[in-house]
């Protein structure tokens, strides 16, 4: 075996420089290049028992990916992550992977993890770049049955791929203009550049995907007609995209947006660039409600559109905030102002209806609860305004009602998320199956990918039965 | 690609436009409405459904130029095509167990009225149109009111044709006349709505109205559409777009829709500029 580099740290990579990257709406990190992936790469032991994998929701073989980087073959690497990712210029980018794989490493014992996700956004990247070098997956046979999926997020478009690679003739219905889901909508350009969800997509698309857009299943068409019109299985990946509102006062002020009406109209809907006709406000100062990746993008929008103040208001501590620790790094480089253990109370506007600050009252940590964990609670008196003229909530999602409400036989729990088999990922209709946020409600890309691709091969299985 | 298969100009500023869209005219219903963006660099703009036809899988919009994005739909001519259509969406407005109705409709407002008027009367409703317009020349669909309702009352604020008044003044008119309406419709611009339910609020007749805010997905997943109706957050797009006019924050609404007012005059002058 060839000998581990013993550095304690990851190979750093490159980013753009904070305050000119708060500016801008290009991708913050530029990734790494051959070298720095392969000194990165030879950080790893290869375990015999690689504990990395188990903390891999889709179950990446990842010392075996890494071994090949670091022998500089980088489209076999490439292949060992396919075989369990669909996904993976966008999974390297997104994944919180200090809670996944790289917070299982061994090398994180006695310093850094290995970067395992830089690594596997790297390798994504060059195959994308060397394509041309790569063989094309041939156009599988068809088998002659049709399945349906419901929503162009991460959920359905891996569902989609793993059932036309099988033969499938496969129809994806999006709501949206575009697919790509939250990929598309929600998370930044320069988190995520569009035109990699759109290569994805492409990929797919070649596989002989056909992608219906402008399609709201439900009101267009209801799965019960889907199924009808000789579609044998129906996947829901409609994700958990209704926003919820804190239901304190002035929330229906103008100059205040839920973060997914924020982040749609810069993300979606363009209206970062010009010549895009979407509007969106001019604010100078934005306090954005929440602590998840979707409180950091929206804030580090608002930042890129030209804000002078921006400020995270969230009710929890630093340790509890539940965004990709890097983005909270970045967010802070960038110069988000985080007011931590502040929860808001009311929303004031001038006489006009428009939004001029934010009343918050800080928190302190109670006594533990049974669980061990102490919950906030409010400092009474403490209440203080902060002067913003926009405020964007971010609080959190659930999923849309309108298939449930439209299907006969679908059941939900409490929370309106789809109920499923867990081994099968079959709702409670026959032939319907669901995954992704509609069925956990807001989780994260791997998990929809990966449940995605579970519920292509009971479909597989259930058709091949049938 | 949605073609527009009919294009006719009601007036100088209001355009009629018959569109291919056979899935939503299979499911269209009076009182919803679609959401179209003519190209890459359009916003996506809501409007209400003003007939559709299922055999010929046609839907009919009718809409006024006053942003740039209307502006732009109506230089399209018969034979262009709109990037993207969708819908239909909201909830089909519900008629109750009436028997005599007044369907009011404001301006632009009268091509969403007039299909509920239809709707109703050939349901065997007995149906009073008060139509109501600045003036003379912007009358529009005068005709097809008339032919789907029991009393037609043309209203012009300049008194060029018809009532000389406002559609409040005739409405109360009526009712004071002994009309006994069991419901009232009121569709156009939102003082108007908001004035009809004023109107109407002392003699107790439940009054729908069709509220039009701002909307990006019109699925309900953004909440830019919410409106306060009897206290409480509605998202339009998916609970409306009929509230009950009595109990809905008109001012908000208002307010919340001149949320971009300053930028879309830049959108206009960019648009008419000629940069695209
Ligand atoms: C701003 C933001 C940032 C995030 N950042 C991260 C991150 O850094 N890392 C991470 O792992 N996760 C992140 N997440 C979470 C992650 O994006 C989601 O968990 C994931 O996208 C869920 O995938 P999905 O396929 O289940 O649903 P979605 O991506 O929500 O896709 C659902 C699709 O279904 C469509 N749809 C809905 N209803 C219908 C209907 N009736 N008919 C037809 N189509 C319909 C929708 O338009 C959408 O395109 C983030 C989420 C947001 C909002
Ligand atoms: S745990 Fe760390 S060192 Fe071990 S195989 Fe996985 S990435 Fe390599
Ligand atoms: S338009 Fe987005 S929620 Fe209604």
């Amino acid at each position: 075996m060839v000998k581990p580099n013993m550095q304690p740290t990851k190979t750093p990579v490159a980013k753009q420089e904070p305050l000119v990257r708060a500016r801008n709406f290009k991708e913050v990190c530029l990734g790494y290049t051959e070298e720095e992936a392969i000194n990165e790469a030879s950080r790893c032991l290869n375990c015999k028992n690689p504990l990395c994998r188990t903390g891999c929701p889709v179950s990446v073989r990842i010392p075996e990916f890494i071994e090949k980087v670091r022998e500089g073959r980088f489209l076999e690497a490439y292949d060992i992550i396919k075989s369990t990712n669909n996904l993976p210029a966008i999974s390297g980018r997104v994944c919180p992977q200090e809670r996944q794989c790289e917070s299982k490493c061994v090398r994180g014992k006695n310093g850094e993890p290995v970067a395992i996700g830089r690594l596997e956004r790297f390798v994504a990247d060059y195959a994308m770049k060397h394509a041309d070098e790569m063989e094309k997956p041939a156009v599988p046979a068809p088998n002659g049955k049709k399945v349906a999926v419901i929503g162009a997020g991460p959920a359905g478009l891996s569902c989609a791929g793993d059932l036309a690679k099988l033969g499938y003739k496969v129809t994806v219905f999006e709501a949206f203009h575009t697919a790509g889901g939250v990929l598309s909508y929600g998370i930044p350009e320069f988190r995520l550049p569009k035109a990699i969800v759109q290569k994805e997509i492409e990929g797919l698309k070649d596989l002989g995907v056909e992608i219906m857009t402008n399609m709201v299943i439900g009101k267009v068409l209801s799965i019960d007609e889907i199924m009808d019109d000789g579609y044998e299985a129906v996947f829901v990946g409609s994700g958990a995209g209704l926003p919820r509102f804190m239901g304190i006062e002035g929330e229906a002020l103008v100059g205040v947006y839920s973060a997914n009406e924020y982040l749609t109209r810069i993300n979606l809907m363009k209206a970062f660039l010009d010549g895009y006709d979407t509007p969106i406000m001019k604010s100078k100062a934005v306090a954005v409600v929440g602590g998840g990746n979707v409180a950091m993008d929206a804030a580090r929008s608002a930042m890129r559109l030209g804000a002078e103040k921006v400020y995270i208001v969230y009710r929890r501590s630093i340790n509890e905030l539940p965004a990709r620790k890097e983005e909270v790094n970045h967010a802070q480089e960038e110069g988000i102002e985080f007011r931590l253990l502040n929860n808001p109370t009311k929303i004031l506007g001038d006489e006009n209806g428009n939004v001029t600050g934010i009343q918050c009252i800080k928190m302190e940590l109670g006594e533990p609860d049974q669980s061990g964990r102490r919950s906030p609670v409010p400092v009474e008196g403490s209440e203080y305004v902060i002067d913003v003229d926009t405020v964007i909530i971010a609080i959190g999602t659930s999923p849309n009602p309108l298939i449930r409400s439209t299907t006969p036989g679908l059941e939900a729990n409490k929370r309106g998320c789809l109920v499923v088999n867990e081994e099968t990922n079959q709702t409670t209709q026959q032939g319907v199956y669901a995954g992704g946020d509609a069925v956990t409600g807001a989780a994260t890309v791997i998990l929809a990918m990966g449940a995605g691709k579970k519920a292509a091969a009971s479909i597989d299985e259930y058709l091949k039965n049938k | 690609m949605f073609k527009i298969l009919n294009k006719k100009e009601l007036n100088d500023a209001v355009v009629r436009m018959d569109i291919e869209a056979p899935y939503i005219a299979k499911k269209a219903k009076a009182g919803q409405f679609i959401i179209y963006r003519i190209d890459e660099y359009s916003e996506r703009v809501p409007l209400t459904i003003a007939d559709y036809d299922r055999e010929a899988g046609t839907i009919t919009i009718i809409f006024q130029t006053i942003g740039g994005s209307t502006q732009h739909l109506a230089r399209l001519n018969a034979g262009d095509s709109i990037l993207d259509v969708v819908g239909p969406l909201g909830v089909a407005t519900e008629y109750g167990d009436v028997k005599r109705v007044a369907v009011v409709g404001g301006g632009v407002g009268c091509a969403i009225a007039y299909p509920q008027a239809k709707t109703l009367y050939n349901m065997g409703v007995e149906v009073d149109v008060i139509a109501g317009f600045r003036s003379k020349d912007i009358v529009i669909l005068e005709e097809e009111m008339k032919a789907v309702s029991n009393g037609f009352y043309l209203c012009t604020d300049d008194g060029s044709a018809g009532f000389h008044g406002f559609v409040t003044d005739k409405l109360k008119e009526l009712i004071d006349s002994g009309r006994g309406y069991d419901e009232v419709i009121a569709i156009g611009p939102v003082p108007m709505m908001k004035f009809v339910c004023k109107t109407t609020e002392p003699y107790g007749i439940k009054t729908i109205v069709s509220l039009n805010p701002i909307m990006v997905d019109g699925t309900g997943m953004c909440g830019g559409c919410r409106v306060t109706v009897d206290g409480k957050i509605r998202y339009a797009c998916v609970e409306g777009p009929d509230f009950d006019g009595h109990k809905v924050d008109f001012d908000e609404l208002m307010r919340r829709n001149a949320t971009y007012k300053n930028q879309e005059k830049t959108h206009v002058c960019r648009l008419t500029g000629g940069v695209r």
